[in-house]
């Protein structure tokens, strides 16, 4: 019972703030907050993909592969693909938020930064391992609350895979090092 | 003068109901024509005077009638993976790439009523789109350089929506491979036993149990038919436990259930759901799907028999009433109608040289090609979660782009290089691929040479 509670309350708690992203209104939760939340969703759904899943079934027991071509291969999505299925289900529901996983050195050319604060936000994250990159943008005619937080290689299974990828533009990740970056986006008043 | 004044309000007042009265039939009839801003495409011009299929509201604008398009469109978006979801454009970082195409909605690219500028697959935009989001391909695939904009999507290399058989990883796989695979052969329906028993079937109604003339129970008033209980003997039906009842009786509005002389497809969807959906979904059906008379050929707009041009295409057009012959179906019954240079040069073809070994007993099941074995392929559909092969009976699933036939269909029987060629040259097709192709496409060597620079040797090479 408590538990629901304290479900219904934070779920009341999260709609307010995303309802009044879009809108005017101020509301009692910063957007940083609100992202900072969100990512540690995020980072820890795609950890626990990346080492229960993909670590475990495809790289120590072998039971599996993991194949960009899933369907085809009859094989796991990968971990970056379970990121963007997962985006792409959010972007279908509401456009309260948004998110992506971006890259300096993107295997998927699409993930490249495009706008001034993704270049900018991952270039920050890369340089300063640990560290989150926050700020403002107008894209077409709204403004948005963008938080750039990095993607680390967690585990051995990231960086042999994309060490080895015939598109990646590096060769030389290392265990711990910073890959790339989650970019989440909250449109907010200007 | 008061009566004058009068017999012009009445005039005027019969004037006006006449017009409106004529107004609100030829919106309720067929007769719409006069309403249409220009002719549409030929995807859809078969269903023309159902304006309200597209325009769901009367002053709708493009997302109204988004979502029409997505309505009947969805599925094939979806099984076609297609490469430019509306989730790619919805995302704010590429809000720029919205300015310069919005893709979200349909109609930025295929814009219906208007003939004059109408290209290939219903484009009604200038063929170099690409250029808008990949100007700067030549930077991460040197091998580009210097192509067109225009031959991105024109020349068998990529499509827009699908390319399912085309992307670079599937190329790599299938690099080598002879123009005829060594064990080609065309997949198997999925059997009586798998199908009975898969999600949806009436099990119940129709136990599984072989009927003969003798079992048939008939609707009082209806006297058997020595013939036509011949012809359903040897038929799946029999074997499958359904006879006359099964197709004859329906349940009308109120839930009387009568003798139906001519039982329509809903009859046939009892059992073959899919089947009967990919029916409607395609140009054979697409207009009974919209409650409009059945298509017939004359009503086509690419070359049919003039002998057929008041048939009506229903389900019994091609399987016929009692008999459902397969065979004739898969060829027979197109060519009775089908009047084009490829139909016609269809019997003069390596295929249907195959198709007649097959059927007269000289060749192994399943390696004869028929008119069928290409635009109606055996596919796998999924029925809750179980996987069927069935054939699609939605004609215009794989037609275009043709390179949608390179799995369902070519790669069966023969490599993936030597398909992508063959359906690149439309000589070919038009003499229904008697010859080798003459037309190269250089896909497969540009990954070649991508792998010899990788120096990643290929398996099977020196
Ligand atoms: C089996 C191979 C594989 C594994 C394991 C893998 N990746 Fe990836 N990763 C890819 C591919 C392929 C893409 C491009 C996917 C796409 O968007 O189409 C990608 C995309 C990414 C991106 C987005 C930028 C880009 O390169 O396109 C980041 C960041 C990333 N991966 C980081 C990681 C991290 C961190 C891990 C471990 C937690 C990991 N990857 C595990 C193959 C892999």
């Amino acid at each position: 019972m408590k538990f629901k509670l304290l479900a219904l309350t934070s779920f009341i708690g999260l709609s307010t703030v995303l309802s009044g992203c879009g809108e005017t209104k101020t509301t009692g939760i910063e957007p940083q907050t609100m992202t900072d939340a969100l990512f540690k969703v995020m980072e820890a759904d795609r950890t626990v993909y990346t080492k229960l899943i993909i670590g475990r079934l495809a790289k120590k027991e072998k039971v599996i592969k993991a194949s960009e071509h899933w369907k085809d291969e009859k094989a796991l999505v990968l971990p970056a693909q379970m990121f963007r299925y997962g985006a792409e289900r959010v972007a279908e529901k509401t456009s309260d938020f948004s998110y992506s996983l971006l890259s300096l050195w993107p295997v998927n050319a699409q993930n490249k930064p495009k706008t001034d604060i993704e270049k900018a936000g991952l270039k920050f994250i890369a340089e300063n391992p640990g560290q989150n990159y926050y700020g403002k943008e107008t894209l077409g005619d709204t403004t948005y609350f963008t938080a750039v937080y990095p993607d680390v290689a967690v585990a051995e299974a990231c960086i042999s895979c994309h060490n080895k990828h015939k598109d990646s533009p590096r060769t030389d990740f290392k265990l711990g090092e910073v890959m790339g970056g989650v970019v989440i986006r909250l449109p907010i008043k200007s | 003068m008061m009566k004058l004044f009068n017999n012009i309000w009445t005039l005027w007042l019969l004037s006006t109901l006449l017009i409106l009265g004529y107004l609100t039939y030829i919106f309720n009839v067929e007769e719409k024509g006069i309403f249409s801003p220009g002719k549409l495409t030929h995807g859809h011009h078969q269903i023309e005077m159902a304006c309200s299929s597209c325009h769901t509201e009367p002053l709708g604008g493009g997302e109204v009638i988004q979502d029409a398009c997505v309505n009947c469109h969805k599925e094939e978006l979806k099984i076609s993976d297609d490469s430019h979801p509306k989730s790619k454009f919805t995302d704010p970082r590429n809000i720029s790439r919205v300015k310069e195409l919005d893709a979200r909605v349909c109609v930025t690219c295929h814009t219906e009523h208007r003939t004059k500028i109408t290209k290939s697959m219903g484009v009604t935009i200038p063929e170099d789109f690409c250029v808008k989001c990949h100007s700067e391909i030549a930077e991460d695939r040197p091998s580009h350089k210097g192509m067109e904009f225009t031959s991105c999507a024109s020349a068998g290399c990529h499509n827009y929506h699908d390319n399912r058989a085309l992307y670079e990883d599937f190329l790599e796989k299938h690099i080598d491979e002879p123009h005829h695979l060594p064990e080609g052969k065309i997949k198997s329906v999925s059997s009586l036993e798998e199908i009975t028993t898969s999600a949806g079937y009436p099990i119940s109604k129709y136990p599984v149990k072989k009927l003969t003339g003798t079992d048939i129970e008939l609707h009082p008033g209806i006297k058997k038919d020595a013939l036509i209980t011949e012809e359903w003997s040897i038929t799946a039906h029999a074997q499958a436990g359904v006879s006359c009842n099964a197709c004859h009786k329906v349940k009308d509005d109120k839930g009387v259930v009568n003798w139906v002389e001519k039982p329509s497809h809903d009859s046939c969807k009892t059992c073959h759901k899919s089947e009967v959906k990919g029916f409607l979904t395609g140009k054979h059906g697409m207009r009974l799907n919209q409650d409009l008379s059945a298509m017939t050929p004359a009503m086509s707009r690419i070359s049919m028999k003039s002998t057929a041009h008041d048939k009506e295409l229903t389900c019994s057009s091609c399987h016929s009433s009692h008999k459902f012959d397969v065979k004739h179906a898969a060829v027979d019954a197109c060519l009775n109608c089908h009047n084009d240079q490829h139909s016609q040069s269809y019997k003069d073809s390596p295929h249907f040289l195959l198709w007649h070994k097959e059927t007269s007993g000289q060749g192994d099941k399943n390696t004869g090609v028929s008119c069928a074995t290409c635009h109606m392929p055996r596919e796998e559909k999924e029925l809750g979660d179980q996987t069927l092969i069935l054939t699609e009976h939605n004609q215009n699933m794989n037609l275009r782009p043709n390179e949608k036939m390179l799995r369902s269909v070519c790669m069966n029987c023969h490599g993936l290089g030597f398909s992508i060629n063959a359906l690149a040259d439309k000589k070919l097709i038009q003499n229904n691929f008697k010859g080798l192709p003459k037309v190269h496409n250089q896909s497969i060597d540009l990954v070649k040479q991508r792998l010899l620079k990788r120096g990643k040797p290929r398996e099977g090479s020196p």
